[in-house]
């Protein structure tokens, strides 16, 4: 995910899709095409207690992306200082190539204006120093927006905490 | 410029503090409001607000209708126009029939005071909100016990050790502060109960959920009292402080055993006494939650009333982790709140009697705040009592909300005249004469909502963008047509700034304080009262009344006997409810959410469906004695066999919506006419329904 990562926080995620639709609204997406994807299993019965989990799939940003080298006008690219891949939607000329060669068909199709579209994690967002459109939007902090290396640490720490307060020393 | 705009959503009922992000007249975001801790986002439907800025299939301007009623055939005409035809409608049907002859009906919002002003100017004592609908036998039961309306208490989400939930489905209504309250206490290792028919969200993240046969939680209830009280785990120092007839209730309910709900409710016995102690472990910080879209029955009001029992005995009302009594600005320390338009000297009504007969014979108890909404249709029908001809629908539509459509439908086509104002084509919009379009919430400025609460806040709502089409706030729009119909003197302002300051006028804060954060709080701290003595309960013995003086002073019993709720073998009872995408039956349209949630299904238990031979996703037909529909089936095991669940606020047929047109089938078409008749509201979960597949 370039050099970003969202993280889903499953047990506060309560599948509200406000992520999707934020998306959606700060992007233009239209009708049947989603940038961002919550997923979700469930709620299914699990020895008669019902139980749900989800998780967000946004474009994975890969180091070496399929969707890029599959393009054959150059009009996907990718930013040197944070790795986000992204569209140049004046050069698609909408061979859906992106797409096929993408593993999980992640870029979408505009039907409207003939050309593929895929999530640049809100890039503009991002450089003016903001969490993208689907994490800004999330009511209940289940996405979390950040680094790799920041996550982990922040993780960790929760989760050492956690053990100190229920082990304090003596 | 770019510029933050601090305001209140209004995509649903609950008025979050949002942040808007604007550009050039244009919005750029709508997050939460970062001046409130639990505004951490929004809820796809304030997500999906821009959806409606500059969607054509909005009423763009002001309409009269050309055709039939509901025939899509309007002309487009100037405010002038069409305000100066409603006003010369009603002042000839009011000649004739007096100004009584007209209804107002809107969602509460914060332009009701002046909604109140415009019916008291024109003299007309005939009042309903959508809460009557949604929440009346709420209202009603909350009053009977402590004296105060469900709408003057809340819950302490975050401080609450143990959460048990009837069918009240937190994480898919979407308060965000709620949701958020609650989650935080989850993470703090408190319990959440969910007791429902079915597996909403809500049961899906909850720690324990109980399958109930649909229509038995007053049973359950009736038999946690009886373990409470013979174990004695309840708060005894608390219970007698406040508590007014115990000794009744524990005489009532020592018939009531969990061996009995048992049989009533399919909760194992052992379940309910472990319900029972594990609750009371935790109290005072237990939240029996009391409300909201779920369980409407018949018997509903003993069944709300049990609920805040339950809290009363755990000790937690006005008790942290519990319900709370909210506080307004006079426990603040402040001399005195908001001033009302609608407390201005009007002359007398020349009738006093109401349409719905609420405060009345018929329903002596309910709120006359709200009315009785569920009698629209009947009074219309029957010139009960007296000719009703006018409908001001206003933001809100009686048709898709009420049971028995097709009585409802006949009752507004019977009227002279209806007036609505609407964001888009409703039900009730769709078949009126005249439509004043009102602005989105994201290009009107309102009147400023009195937010009381722990901490009593005044919080303001302002224009964010321009309006994309040519539509007005209410407020206008009501000063416009009080005028042409000669009442305008009660109106005394021009602008939005006018009505803030006569709002403001008693309080000593200024307008400008709202700039910063778009709102002003009146408490830093947290309100409660001393829980020993200091609770003010609304109550004639100012305690809490398990006999309760406002029902047995008018001739209903406190405790009457559990009436056993039979379902025929070859019937189902409908149970209906909501998701997050949508508010009650206004935003199927909407460009977003309709994509999200386009179409409702009919939830139906994997066995029963499997004996009918439907299969999951098929058609099938439901039909009750009130009236059938077509609709696609869920099979699943996360309903109890005897119930069948749909969504609330789908089966539009109004053409010009062109997205909702037809999708799923309203729950209105099949709910029958059933009430409770103490408390007030529809028994829109009590309709008994047959399930059969579509040919």
């Amino acid at each position: 995910m370039g050099d970003y990562l969202i993280y889903t926080d499953a047990a506060k995620c309560i599948a509200c899709h406000s992520c999707e639709v934020a998306c959606k609204a700060k992007n233009n997406v239209p009708e049947g095409a989603t940038l961002g994807k919550i997923v979700v299993l469930g709620p299914r019965l699990i020895n008669g207690q019902p139980r749900m989990s989800s998780l967000f799939v946004p474009c994975f940003h890969c180091e070496d992306a399929w969707c890029m080298n599959a393009c054959p006008v150059d009009a996907i690219r990718k930013r040197n200082e944070d790795g986000l891949v992204y569209i140049l939607q004046e050069l698609c000329v909408g061979c859906k190539a992106c797409i096929l060669a993408c593993p999980w068909h992640i870029p979408q199709w505009d039907a409207d204006a003939g050309k593929a579209m895929k999530c640049d994690l809100c890039m503009d967002r991002i450089d003016e120093g903001q969490e993208p459109a689907c994490v800004a939007a999330c009511p209940t902090n289940a996405l979390q927006f950040g680094e790799p290396a920041q996550l982990s640490h922040k993780a960790r720490e929760e989760y050492g905490l956690s053990l100190l307060k229920r082990n304090p020393a003596k | 410029m770019r510029k933050k705009i601090y305001t209140l959503c209004f995509m649903c009922s609950v008025r979050c503090p949002i942040a808007v992000v604007v550009e050039d007249d244009k919005i750029v975001s709508i997050e939460g409001n970062p001046h409130v801790p639990a505004m951490k986002g929004v809820c796809p439907k304030g997500a999906a607000a821009v959806g409606w800025l500059n969607d054509p299939q909005r009423v763009r301007s002001p309409m009269i209708r050309t055709g039939p009623r509901g025939s899509g055939q309007w002309k487009k005409v100037s405010w002038d126009e069409a305000l100066d035809y409603t006003a010369d409608r009603c002042k000839e049907i009011f000649a004739k029939y007096g100004s009584k002859s007209a209804v107002y009906c809107e969602r509460v919002n914060l332009v009701t005071d002046i909604s109140k002003t415009f019916l008291k100017a024109i003299g007309s004592p005939n009042y309903f909100s959508h809460d009557t609908i949604c929440k009346g036998s709420v209202n009603t039961a909350c009053r009977t016990v402590i004296g105060y309306t469900d709408g003057q208490i809340s819950a302490d989400w975050s401080n609450a050790r143990h959460v048990i939930l009837y069918g009240r489905n937190v994480f898919e209504s979407m308060e965000v502060k709620a949701t958020n309250a609650l989650l935080d206490a989850m993470a703090k290792g408190a319990k959440v109960t969910s007791v429902d028919p079915r597996v909403s969200i809500t049961a899906a993240k909850s720690d324990q959920y109980m399958m109930i046969r649909p229509g038995t939680d007053l049973a359950l209830n009736y038999a946690l009292m009886h373990v409470i009280i013979k174990e004695h785990l309840y708060d005894v120092k608390y219970v007698n402080r406040w508590v007014e007839g115990f000794d009744k209730l524990s005489a009532f309910v020592d018939p009531y055993t969990p061996e009995w709900a048992e049989t009533e409710t399919g909760i194992p016995a052992k379940d309910i006494i472990r319900l029972a102690r594990e609750a009371s472990q935790a109290k005072p910080a237990v939240i029996f939650h009391y409300g909201y879209r779920a369980s409407h029955h018949p018997t509903e009001i003993y069944f709300r009333r049990s609920l805040i029992m339950l809290n009363a005995l755990m000790g937690s009302i006005e008790s942290p982790g519990g319900i709370f009594i909210k506080k307004g600005p006079k426990d603040a320390g402040l001399k005195a709140g908001i001033r009302k338009f609608s407390e201005q000297q009007f002359p007398a009504m020349e009738e006093t009697r109401r349409f719905d007969g609420c405060g009345e014979e018929k329903f002596p108890i309910a709120d006359t705040a709200h009315g009785v909404g569920a009698m629209f249709p009947s009074a219309v029908l029957n010139e009960d009592p007296y000719p009703i001809k006018v409908l001001f629908a206003f933001r809100f539509d009686p048709l898709y909300s009420n049971f028995d459509f097709q009585q409802s439908l006949r009752a507004l086509k019977k009227l002279d005249l209806i007036v609505s104002c609407d964001i888009n084509f409703g039900g009730t919009t769709s078949l009126a004469d005249v439509i004043l379009p009102e602005s989105l919430f994201l290009e009107r400025s309102d009147p400023l909502q009195m937010g009381a609460g722990l901490k009593p806040a005044v919080n303001r709502r302002i224009a964010c963008v321009r309006p994309g089409f040519d539509t007005k706030p209410m407020w206008w729009i009501l000063k416009q047509l009080a005028q042409r119909m000669g009442v305008g003197e009660y109106f005394p302002y021009e602008t939005i700034e006018d009505i803030w300051n006569y709002q403001l006028a008693d309080m000593g804060i200024p307008i400008a304080d709202f700039e910063q954060k778009g709102f002003v709080s009146l408490s830093d701290k947290a309100i409660w009262w001393d829980r020993e003595d200091g609770i003010k309960f609304k109550t004639p013995s100012g305690k809490i009344e398990f006999v309760s003086s406002l029902l047995e002073d008018n001739g209903f019993p406190s405790f009457p006997p559990y009436e056993a709720l039979e379902t025929p073998e070859d019937r189902f009872r409908l149970i209906v409810g909501r998701c997050v995408a949508h508010t009650n039956v206004m935003t199927q349209n909407n460009l977003y959410l309709n994509e999200l949630v386009p179409e409702n299904t009919l939830w139906i238990n994997e066995k029963r469906a499997e004996a009918l031979g439907i299969k999951d996703g098929e058609r099938v037909e439901i039909e009750s004695d009130t009236g059938k529909g077509q609709i696609r089936a869920f099979v699943t095991d996360m309903i109890h066999p005897e119930a069948v669940f749909m969504l609330h606020g789908f089966g539009h047929q109004e053409p010009e919506s062109r997205r909702s047109y037809q999708r799923g089938v309203a729950d209105a078409m099949i709910q029958d006419p059933i009430m409770d008749k103490v408390g007030g509201s529809p028994a829109l979960d009590h309709t008994l329904v047959r399930v059969k597949k579509a040919v």
